[in-house]
């Protein structure tokens, strides 16, 4: 049992820092229909700015209480990505709405590796070890173990989440926000700046997407150029797991996807060894299963298929995601 | 246009061209930059050579992309060797002969390998040091093997590479087949695991490794559980460190590279995890307590060869000198392949790759990775293991593997070279006077 | 052959004169490239074998309008055929023509695999599903050497047999009329061959009902049910033919490599060849050669230009080359989408359709 809560807890963690990506993607498609393919790099940006911060306060200033460097980090890294997002919608996106569909994800692909290479030039080729500042204190809870990095970035997210929900529902910015997504002719016609809505749905996009650079970075110590590739593309696969352009099914997307995973890895392989058949232990497979040997069909190895095999089933009956509704098809 | 520069290199193929040598690589490298307008020859190199050949040696590995750290470490082993072949200055053939690298970016990308493999032909490079992907350097060993070029990668560890029935294909680094019962043996012995728990990152490297360890471990008669794998670039191990917790093994060994076992560590101690845990070369790097932290006190890890920083103190000191940084892991293998190539050629006297091979093949080198020695597929012969523990921050070795033997690092140190005493002791077990490549390449000139 | 110029020239005599020229051209072209490096050779093989698989991928996003991300797979299953039934992994040993169908066949049977429960999605799902098979198909690759060993895992097969027909050997060099003929000469002359047949395949395919029927559905897709096309059929169809060039193509690489691994397979290359598709000219068949031979070459290109002329302007390599190269590659497709969104050579169709557009605003 503390094996299975562990794992829960695992997958939590995982799926809030999803969650928090995801939010970065669905917000963007919701009101624009396109995929930012190069969100995933705006977290590794956020990553790394947060992590030269770190690295220069702690030696700059000894003894500095470790909550203000990490306040300081994540208020350098906030900016520094909004800008990237900013900058990001107005060179590749803006002049692109009206181009055939694929134009945008083309350019997106194109951000993508100008920023990877961006970060090598100024950052490191090398992978860089993320100052551990916070120290580790873990927590035992029923046999399972939590960290307060952990807790703080299962907390973080919901706080998080919280915020922009408030701000989508109770804002003007996020009238105008809901308004824009309906219909961008109509929402321009009632006096709203589309433009401004859109590059503020980007800029937001990426401060969560710095959030989430930060939270990466503490939880594993480790942050690399290329580590936004794999992690935006999990997140994206939450947001559409979830329904994307729906705000709610991204961070349901994100939490069950790492939930998935997380479990996915821990108990299919134990499912899938074919030494707890009997009768194939005795008859064919025997001279592998004898003295504690196995069989395993499926292990932690396919860890990703797991992810991919449920958002695959998820679409197959339920086309436009978990909350998505209907949408009809575009041109 | 922009073909240039390889007509270049074709006008100077070995040791034919001994007159026009010099002016012809001025010329023809300026002619490189002759796309855009009219550069000014003084805009060459300063390295070029007064008089003489240039002998080019080509070196790839990926430059861009995840692993472009190791791709440079590999690179610089490389130049470091050629810098000081050429601050040497070496006559082979009655001429005096500069070096050149040649180095070329395969993007880690298999479909690439054949391509710079064949550039490297074109170039009429006089050997090549490389590639670092196992996955690259098997389909680019095909190509030098037609052209009879040697080639001697300083880091892919597939037994595969030498087992393809090549004679050019050589490396420098230990085979996973030698590594894996190494590590596995020194754990049975020190540790008398019951189970043990293997984990791999799913790459060439990580599990050929993997699979040694495995088998080595099975036969020594410890319980294996089932085996775990990860990706290269993983960095949440938490769902499947957490079900080897259940399991409760005695020992864990992982076959994969720093980046990933760093975080693969640190996340094993945080769930309470009290196992020991064991890597190979891949994450044998003072970068794991960079990235684990104090978890990574205590950590067991294997090296192919002599202990990088100890063999050659003197290896060390110039790559630092010239680089600034230390080498990552196989710089001091890339080093010592260049200087095989080097040593070869004056053996030979001749920078011809069909003359020297032969000598290559039968070449005993005392290298920055110990000594260095090929057998008939041209593995290194013989390859010392070392196994390496983390203490308050840094590697430090505790026993060399040597035919299956542990021997205690301190006792190899003292058995093998009283004489180098005044060294390092780390320094030791070259055991010659002539402790370092260059010096064992100039005493074996004639 | 002469509607394959649908495009280009207008006159009768023109094109015939042109495409003598062209073939010429061709023919020459290896010794010619050779003259500068083999190396070249190799780089336009490696173009070609992208220029099959785009074309290929064109079937399915250009004509049918289905976005794929995961198509490198198909490649991936057409190189793993080859690679395990002309091997010592198996130590079976078929000869190509006996292979290359079966691999195009598997391929194809993967591609009504993907695309039979995909039916139902549209765009953006669709996308995330093929990306998502496309690496599961990798995984599988990666990890089905345990329990038992089927792929040899990331550790790939080696040692997979060249072409042969009789004596004749692809990967041997020889000498030809005086001509030194090296082995990926060799190849290039049959994947020419491969090209042009299946250039030909898709410029009939492109004008035949089911062409006609994949555009409807590209278009509107309710409007094609309404017209009583098929649609499932038709879809799954497109599906198919591209994975089997996608089949045919991956065996060829097999072949030329030498050597198989599941790394030659991921989803990055899946985007390579998606962007030479959407920067040649989706949905126009020269267009899609043309991207394909240009994100092979400009690279490389980029190799042999950029730090010689960092050299004579600074006098030192500032920034590393292939650093350049990434960036600029980088660059070159947010410009090209910026300035040509339709690609450097868009179908007649979509050429309208911007048109249109441009009037619209």
């Amino acid at each position: 049992m503390d094996i299975f809560l562990q794992q829960l807890i695992n997958g939590l963690t995982l799926g809030s820092v999803y969650a928090i990506v995801a939010l970065g993607y669905t917000m963007v498609y919701g009101i624009i229909q396109l995929i930012n393919f190069a969100h995933g790099e705006v977290v590794m940006v956020g990553a790394m700015v947060a992590l030269t911060v770190i690295g220069a306060l702690a030696k700059a200033v000894p003894g500095m209480p470790p909550f203000l460097i990490m306040g300081i980090a994540v208020a350098c890294a906030v900016p520094v990505c909004m800008a990237v997002g900013y900058g990001m919608e107005r060179i590749a996106y803006r002049p692109l709405r009206r181009a055939p569909r694929l134009a945008p994800l083309i350019t997106a692909i194109g951000i993508s590796i100008i920023l990877q290479h961006l970060a090598l030039l100024i950052f490191s080729r090398n992978p860089l070890s993320f100052p551990q500042i916070l120290g580790n204190r873990m927590f035992e809870v029923a046999g399972a173990h939590i960290s307060a990095v952990q807790i703080a970035i299962i907390l973080g997210s919901v706080a998080l989440m919280t915020g922009l929900t408030l701000l989508v529902y109770k804002t003007r910015l996020g009238i105008a926000m809901r308004a824009t997504s309906e219909n961008v002719q109509v929402a321009g016609l009632m006096g709203v700046n589309i433009n401004r809505v859109i590059s503020a749905t980007f800029v937001i996009g990426a401060a969560l997407g710095a959030i989430a650079g930060v939270m990466v970075g503490t939880y594993y110590g480790i942050a690399h150029y290329t580590m936004g590739a794999m992690l935006g593309l999990k997140a994206f696969s939450a947001a559409v797991l979830g329904g994307i352009g729906n705000l709610a099914g991204a961070m349901l997307g994100g939490i069950l996807l790492g939930i998935v995973e997380a479990l996915g890895a821990g108990y299919i392989g134990e499912f899938t060894d074919l030494c707890q058949v009997s009768w194939l232990a005795a008859g064919p497979l025997a001279e592998r299963c004898a003295d504690g040997g196995n069989f395993v069909l499926f292990g932690s190895n396919y860890q990703d298929v797991f992810a991919f095999f449920v958002l695959i089933i998820v679409l197959i009956f339920r086309p436009s995601g978990l909350l998505g509704e209907r949408v009809s098809d575009r041109a | 246009m922009s073909l240039s520069p390889v007509p270049h290199s074709k006008r100077i193929p070995g040791k034919r061209v001994l007159a026009i040598a010099a002016s012809a690589a001025l010329f023809a490298l300026a002619g490189c930059g002759k796309q855009e307008e009219a550069p000014k020859p003084a805009e060459a190199p300063q390295a070029a050579a007064p008089a003489g050949v240039t002998v080019k040696i080509g070196h790839a590995a990926p430059l861009t992309g995840g692993i472009a750290h190791l791709g440079k470490d590999n690179e610089n082993g490389v130049r470091l060797a050629i810098d000081e072949a050429n601050a040497r200055g070496l006559t082979i053939g009655g001429a005096k002969i500069t070096f050149e690298m040649l180095s070329e970016d395969d993007e880690g990308k298999e479909n690439k390998g054949p391509i710079i493999a064949q550039k490297f032909v074109d170039a009429k490079v006089a050997g090549v040091v490389g590639h670092l992907n196992s996955g690259v350097t098997i389909p680019a060993s095909a190509v030098y093997a037609q052209a009879g070029i040697p080639m001697i990668s300083g880091s892919a560890t597939n037994p595969k590479l030498t087992e393809q029935g090549f004679n050019v294909t050589f490396r420098t680094v230990g085979r996973d087949d030698q590594q894996g019962p190494a590590v596995a043996s020194y754990l049975v012995a020190e540790f008398k695991p019951k189970t043990a728990a293997v984990v791999d990152d799913a790459t060439s490297y990580g599990e050929g490794l993997a699979n040694e360890v495995e088998k080595a471990l099975k036969a020594a008669g410890v319980t294996v559980l089932p085996r775990e794998k990860g990706k290269a670039d993983q960095n949440d191990w938490k769902a499947i460190l957490t079900k080897l917790r259940g399991k409760k093994p005695d020992a864990i060994f992982y076959g994969g590279m720093d980046s990933s076992a760093g975080p693969l560590l640190k996340q094993g101690r945080e769930l309470g995890i009290k196992a020991v845990f064991a890597f190979g070369d891949g994450a044998c790097s003072e970068k794991m307590q960079e990235l684990a932290g104090e978890a990574a006190e205590g950590l067991i890890c294997s090296q192919a060869g002599i202990p990088a920083m100890a063999s050659s103190k003197s290896f060390l000191e110039a790559h630092k000198a010239k680089f600034n940084v230390d080498p990552i892991i196989y710089a001091p293998f890339t080093y010592d392949a260049t200087n095989l190539l080097i040593a070869a050629m004056q053996k030979a006297d001749s920078v011809d790759p069909a003359k020297y091979l032969p000598e290559l093949a039968k070449i005993q080198l005392d290298g920055a990775t110990g000594k260095i020695e090929f057998d008939a597929k041209g593995d290194r012969k013989d390859a010392e293991m070392t196994i390496f523990t983390m203490k308050t921050g840094k590697i430090e070795p505790l026993a060399i593997i040597k035919a299956g033997q542990s021997i205690k690092f301190e006792d190899f140190v003292k058995g093998a070279a009283p004489a180098a005493a005044e060294a390092a002791p780390a320094a030791a077990p070259a055991a010659a006077p002539a402790a370092e490549a260059p010096k064992a390449a100039e005493g074996e000139k004639k | 052959m002469m509607s394959l110029f649908r495009d280009g020239a207008s006159s009768k005599q023109a094109s015939r004169a042109a495409i003598v020229l062209i073939a010429l051209v061709l023919i020459a072209l290896p010794f010619a490239l050779a003259q500068a490096g083999t190396a070249w050779v190799r780089i336009t093989n490696l173009a070609i074998l992208f220029a099959l698989l785009s074309l290929g991928l064109n079937i399915v996003v250009g004509f049918a309008g289905l976005l794929d991300l995961g198509y490198i797979a198909f490649y991936g299953v057409g190189a793993y055929c080859y690679a395990l039934l002309a091997s010592p992994h198996f130590g079976l040993h078929l000869p190509f023509w006996v292979i290359l169908p079966i691999g195009a066949a598997v391929a194809c049977l993967f591609g009504v695999l993907l695309g039979a429960p995909t039916l139902k999605l549209r765009g953006d799902y669709l996308a995330i599903v093929t990306l998502g098979f496309g690496e599961i198909i990798r995984i599988f690759l990666n990890n089905l050497s345990q329990p038992l060993n089927i792929t040899n895992g990331p550790q790939g097969v080696t040692l997979i047999d060249p072409f042969r027909v009789g004596s004749f050997n692809f990967s041997k060099p020889e000498q030809w009329f005086g001509l030194a003929v090296s082995g990926p000469i060799k190849y290039y002359y049959l994947l020419l061959v491969v090209l042009v047949l299946v250039m030909i395949v898709n410029v009939r395919l492109q004008d035949s009902r089911i062409g006609r029927a994949w555009v409807a559905i590209r278009e509107d897709e309710t409007a094609a049910q309404a017209m009583g096309i098929n649609t499932r059929n038709v879809k799954l169809l497109a599906f198919a033919m591209g994975a089997s060039f996608g089949g045919i193509a991956g065996g060829m690489f097999a072949a030329m490599q030498g050597f198989v691994s599941p790394e030659s397979f991921v989803l990055v290359e899946s985007i390579m060849v998606l962007a030479m598709v959407v920067l040649g000219g989706m949905g126009n068949i020269w267009g899609v050669v043309l991207g394909a031979i240009l994100l092979s070459f400009v690279p490389e290109l980029l190799r042999y230009t950029v730090e010689p002329f960092q050299k004579a302007v600074f006098g030192k390599t500032l920034i590393e080359p292939e650093v350049i190269r990434m960036l600029l590659f980088g660059l070159a497709l947010v410009l090209m989408m910026l300035y040509r969104p339709a690609g450097l050579w868009p179908s007649r169709t979509r050429r309208r359709e911007l048109a249109r557009a441009k009037r619209a605003r």
